[in-house]
């Protein structure tokens, strides 16, 4: 397996700093603003961007986690995934909902977190802010903030480590053989 | 010879079936539940309690899948249960019973639910008398999963995972925790899944009874023999000496319908020396658990004061109940589908 580096901690943290003025500028301020990691990885980037608005803004974000392993659609094709408590922080109505993801794919992923979402009340808005795009989407979804896009082949695979759940950061791209 | 000894570990874990592996179609008994398999449950059930305690309690996780509850006894939490389960996970869900069915006619168990695998049922939650019923249909059938309601007097393992539940989230960990089973031992499938449970778990149980609701193996001290599965399992007929600094007391119904007679000289002899009452109970730690697998009959087996009194989790055990059994539907349903695409690629 040959892993090629694309992103080192230091472009990580710069692009998650970026992400997190533009989510400021866009929304004009945070008022109303929450942030939804989706589990695993989402969520302590989530955090990590809460941080760097609470240094721009002098104010908190809300943070929740969302995990969406109730509402996949692919139960049918191998072991069911381990399923952990959403925690929302508070009610979504009316309210501006940035999904935090790792990495933007088929889209998939993203699909069944809007369908959980949906599940808590009708947010005022939804974006949805990804530390890396990697192309091949089968679904109609895109992202509002991009930390880096990649393009990849279907052969490779993404693979975002968070020291947070890794013990270092990085982004890699693993080149699978056949 | 390191490779040699991991292959053959991995080779066991793998033929093994568990949730763990995504392998296990049916759930019969605990009899076969490692730590890890139990530890997959328990968390599954956390995330299946955040759901209902939503404003819209249901997910679309199971749609379009097809439950049939199969009893041939009488219940109301563990059929009910099932159903909200299965209906809040958006599973279609059927129930069927004895009376009112071609069970009535005269049709077998075994034709009955090769129909019910023919309609294309996922799942039946059976509960039968006799106690090996769900094995025998576990046997039987190809396509549809098997999850044991209770049979007989053998095991009920949705109860014993719903009462492990209720003790870890109110004692955190049940390792060395003391549990006091106390009442019908020899009738009670709950007793005896329960064993199985709190014995993989680590705790520290003991059966307490009148000699005659006391299995023949205990009674005899024939459990304490070497590598016995149960030597740990203390004995104690004496319900004063058995409760002492209990961290959980769990009192159980007498199985009327299911005893012989003479076991007992009479009902109010057995409670009086049996009964969980408030002064029994304070013999046990301050903080000790109140749990019963219900039905209840207050004033034999418990005082009413004790069963609505404020160390009684009766009803958060009927509450996650529900939830323990969201998670089994969900880990049993996708091992269910995964046997299927492996055994159509084979």
């Amino acid at each position: 397996m040959v892993e090629i580096r694309i992103l080192s901690a230091e472009d990580m943290r710069r692009a998650i700093t970026r992400i997190a003025h533009e989510i400021v500028e866009r929304n004009q301020g945070i008022e109303g603003l929450v942030l939804a990691g989706i589990r695993t990885r989402g969520t302590p980037l989530a955090h990590r961007l809460a941080e760097q608005i609470a240094d721009i803004e002098a104010r908190n974000v809300p943070v929740g986690a969302l995990d969406i392993g109730l509402y996949r659609d692919d139960i049918a094709s191998g072991s069911p995934p381990v399923v952990h408590s959403t925690e929302i922080p508070q009610d979504v109505d009316s309210r501006k909902l940035v999904l935090v993801d790792d990495v933007l794919f088929t889209g998939r992923t993203i699909r069944a977190a809007l369908d959980a979402l949906i599940d808590f009340g009708r947010p005022k808005q939804v974006q949805l802010a990804v530390l890396v795009d990697r192309g091949h989407r089968e679904l109609p979804i895109r992202a509002d903030y991009v930390g880096k896009n990649i393009p990849t082949t279907l052969r490779e695979q993404v693979q975002v480590r968070l020291t947070e759940v890794d013990g270092r950061d990085e982004v890699v791209l693993v080149q699978v053989r056949e | 010879m390191t490779a040699m000894a991991s292959t053959v570990q991995q080779a066991k874990t793998i033929a093994r079936p568990s949730m763990v592996n995504g392998a296990r179609r049916h759930l019969l008994d605990l009899d076969d539940f490692s730590q890890e398999e139990l530890d997959l449950v328990m968390s599954t059930t956390d995330a299946m309690r955040e759901v209902l305690s939503r404003d819209i309690k249901k997910v679309p996780t199971l749609r379009g899948k097809v439950i049939v509850t199969l009893f041939y006894e009488a219940s109301t939490r563990t059929r009910v249960s099932f159903e909200e389960a299965g209906k809040l996970l958006s599973a279609d869900v059927i129930n069927v019973s004895s009376s009112g069915s071609s069970v009535e006619k005269g049709e077998s168990l075994l034709n009955t639910v090769r129909t019910l695998q023919a309609t294309g049922t996922d799942i039946i939650v059976v509960r039968h008398p006799h106690s090996g019923a769900p094995y025998f249909m576990a046997r039987n059938l190809e396509r549809t999963g098997i999850i044991n309601g209770g049979d007989g007097w053998h095991a009920h393992p949705t109860q014993a995972l719903l009462d492990l539940y209720t003790m870890k989230r109110h004692l955190g960990s049940v390792t060395g925790a003391k549990v006091v089973i106390v009442g019908d031992i020899t009738h009670s499938r709950v007793a005896r899944s329960n064993l199985w449970a709190l014995q993989t778990a680590g705790a520290q149980v003991v059966l307490c009874a009148p000699p005659t609701l006391l299995p023949q193996e205990f009674l005899s001290g024939e459990h304490l023999r070497d590598g016995h599965l149960f030597g740990s399992v203390n004995v104690e007929t004496n319900l004063e000496r058995a409760i002492r600094d209990a961290d959980v007391v769990m009192p159980l119904r007498l199985q009327l319908e299911r005893q012989q007679a003479g076991l007992l000289p009479t009902l109010r002899e057995y409670s009086k020396m049996y009964g969980i009452t408030k002064e029994r109970l304070a013999l046990a730690k301050p903080s000790a658990l109140v749990l019963h697998p219900g039905p209840m009959n207050e004033g034999v087996e418990i005082s009413p004061d004790v069963a609505h009194g404020a160390q009684s989790l009766i009803e958060e055990q009927v509450h996650n109940g529900v939830a323990v059994r969201m998670a089994l539907l969900y880990l049993l349903m996708g091992s269910r589908q995964k046997s299927q695409a492996q055994g159509g690629q084979q």
